[in-house]
């Protein structure tokens, strides 16, 4: 935030509170009259969408929790309830585990946009990095949260998922034990998770707003990727952001919407509606979609050991993103071969996804290595190398001009 | 709108690429077509009442529905019963209770009572059908799906009840280079999920089930009627949630046209 604030309390009970706590003078500073950067375009507003969707899940969350049951012989039974007997059950129950898709759908945009833009890139990496620690805690929350029905595949899931920390030398079947409540996935394992996945998303929420803080510090990033040189160059935040954010919300929320209302099971395994079962093992067990590509990285490495490290090591890079692009241009757009890559490095997460859904075998198992090898090559060889090599294109002198140019280009 | 256009393409490439199942099954289900396909699709009431029939005079034998009652065949978007057709019907069954000093007895059902399994437990149902167990049958037409794909699932649905109707109406003679393998009782059925050997023999057969409204009552018609019904009792909201949804969407489509005009109205000035 630069410059003293613009609120002035007008009446006198106002003034008596600001002098106390200048928390309406905070909100008007931040949620208000924060420059932004005027050339932000849809890419940006993901931000906002992901905050929905965080309050989204929530509040049909808590209410899922007032007619949920988390014991095992009755937690499918108690979902049924949810569906059949609680008014517009079905209803929030299909937003939360629609939402939970959604949710990751808007963090996959979100994180790509700051790949492509550079908005790692100094004096941003803070923010990235707690980003990052946003994006595991989600997919810890949503692993733990995919249990709680006790579906089939929920039974299975948090098996082999939990499964993993046995590779860990020496201690592994201990903690696996420990993280099981027992010898084996069952009831003990159920309530831990009920309970963790009700607190993580308040921690999420608390990581979210440090998130925010180490955003206003430096501002946002924008397309072209040079700093705000003047206050020409940005817009308040309330009304420019606020409008406009919420219309990409409300389009993203249609989409979210036709899932939820005509196509409430397509993002779902049937087998999860299937009460669990010890001693029927589904015939693939797999992940939901937004863990395909790590469960291929994983499934890719022959040895246990090093496939748990190989899988945890491609999230964990992430942090390391802002040291290992040595370009001194943020924008990507300024970036031909940088670009080019990018759109590689999309296509290889992709195609990792679908290597992740199919079963490991024959040409598969193959080119999922392949994908694995580029995978960790991007950021430990390429994104480096270009950085040094490539030639960038000329930089606008402001984000003014780049704007100017552009609106007079396509009058 | 054309960076709104590539956002969609972004989220509907990611979405194309969600969970991709496998073929279990040696066949793909037979596409039939039902009356409560689509957005605007509902459930045909005396299709459901048919298919009411068809699980209790033959699926209700060995298969439980553990997590209907007996009240829900009235309830709106289902069968359309009316309340005293549902007490009716369910007095037609014998529920396992307790009498006032405590002993177990057998009553006459109630539209509060859920429908009562043939089998005490899940021991004595795989003891009675040669150790396979007859799966629940409340979520059937959720819990199976017809064909794979995921562009083929987003635009055919998953295929629960096609997968009940063709498992129905697949029974065949084996071929003959299987013939050899056939377990002993098992059938040949190459819709089902599990291999193409089925502990269930064939359930239905033309004429078996006697309709009161007179409609057809080939195999066919009996099994698509059936596969109707199990697609209630797995989604039995289904008409409602389609509703809200439309009108949800309407309202969404309304507010989105108004933040657009806003936004262009507020933005005009600053490009």
């Amino acid at each position: 935030m630069s410059g003293p604030s613009k609120y002035q309390p007008t009446t006198a009970l106002g003034k008596w509170f600001h002098e106390r706590l200048p928390i309406v003078a905070f909100a008007k500073d931040h949620a208000m009259d924060f420059p932004t950067p005027k050339n932000l375009n849809y890419w940006w507003t993901f931000g906002g969408i992901l905050a929905v969707m965080l309050v989204v899940q929530i509040i049909t969350g808590i209410v899922l929790v007032m007619h949920y049951t988390p014991e095992a012989t009755l937690a499918f039974s108690s979902v049924e309830h949810i569906m059949r007997d609680v008014n517009y059950g079905w209803m929030i129950r299909y937003m939360h585990f629609n939402g939970a898709s959604f949710f990751f759908i808007a963090v996959y945009i979100h994180m790509f946009r700051g790949m492509y833009y550079g908005s790692y890139k100094a004096p941003r990496e803070v923010l990235w990095m707690i980003g990052v620690i946003i994006y595991l805690i989600m997919m810890a929350t949503a692993f733990m949260g995919y249990v709680l029905p006790w579906g089939n595949m929920s039974f299975w899931g948090a098996k082999v998922i939990t499964n993993l920390f046995s590779a860990i030398p020496f201690v592994g079947t201990e903690i696996t034990t420990w993280l099981w409540g027992g010898y084996a996935v069952d009831n003990p394992t159920l309530n831990r998770f009920f309970s963790l996945h009700y607190l993580l998303p308040f921690v999420l929420a608390g990581v979210v707003i440090l998130h925010i803080w180490a955003l206003h510090v430096p501002g946002n990033n924008n397309p072209t990727g040079i700093e705000v040189k003047s206050e020409k160059d940005t817009v308040p935040f309330h009304p420019y952001y606020t409008m406009k954010d919420g219309f990409a919300i409300v389009v993203f929320l249609i989409v979210y919407a036709l899932f939820v209302f005509y196509g409430p099971n397509y993002m779902g395994e049937p087998v999860n509606y299937t009460p669990a079962n010890p001693l029927s093992t589904p015939a693939h067990i797999k992940p939901e979609w937004y863990y395909l590509p790590f469960y291929a990285i994983l499934r890719s490495i022959p040895n246990k050991l090093f496939g748990v490290l190989a899988m945890f090591s491609s999230i964990l890079i992430l942090l390391f993103l802002p040291w290992l692009d040595t370009s001194r241009v943020r924008s990507g757009k300024y970036r031909p071969v940088f670009k080019l890559e990018f759109w590689v490095f999309a296509a290889v997460c992709v195609a990792l996804g679908y290597i992740g859904s199919k079963p490991p075998d024959g040409a598969y198992v193959l080119w999922g290595q392949v994908l694995t090898v580029y995978y960790f090559a991007h950021f430990i060889i390429i994104l480096p190398l270009i950085g040094l090599l490539e030639q960038p294109k000329v930089l606008p002198n402001s984000i003014s001009d780049d704007v100017l140019a552009h609106s007079t280009a396509s009058k | 709108m054309k960076k709104l256009a590539s956002i969609l393409v972004a989220a509907s490439a990611l979405v194309a690429f969600s969970g991709l199942a496998h073929a279990e099954a040696e066949k793909s289900a037979k596409p039939v077509g039902f009356s409560f396909e689509g957005p605007f699709g509902t459930f045909d009431k005396g299709q459901l009442q048919r298919g009411y029939k068809v699980y209790k005079e033959v699926c209700a034998a060995c298969h439980s529905m553990k997590f209907v009652a007996f009240r829900n065949l009235a309830d709106k978007g289902g069968p359309g019963f009316t309340e005293a057709q549902v007490k009716a019907l369910a007095a037609t069954f014998k529920v396992h209770d307790l009498n006032d000093k405590g002993e177990a007895v057998d009553r006459v059902g109630l539209p509060s009572d859920y429908f009562p399994s043939p089998f005490a437990n899940d021991d004595a149902a795989k003891a009675a059908n040669g150790g396979a167990l007859p799966p629940d049958l409340s979520l059937i037409t959720k819990s199976r799906e017809g064909w794979h794909g995921t562009f083929n699932q987003l635009v055919n649905g998953i295929g629960g009840p096609q997968y009940v109707y063709s498992l129905l109406t697949g029974f065949e003679k084996e071929p003959e280079d299987v013939a050899k393998d056939k377990p002993d009782g098992k059938y040949y059925n190459p819709y089902f999920q599990n291999g193409i050997w089925i502990a269930m023999p064939p359930p239905l057969s033309d004429g078996q089930v006697t309709f009161d409204d007179g409609a057809p009552n080939k195999l066919e018609d009996e099994a698509k009627d059936v596969a109707a019904f199990l697609a209630w009792t797995a989604e039995p909201k289904m008409e409602e949630r389609k509703q809200v949804g439309f009108e949800v969407l309407i309202y969404l489509a309304i507010l989105a046209g108004l933040l657009y005009g806003v936004k262009r109205k507020i933005w005009a000035a600053i490009h």
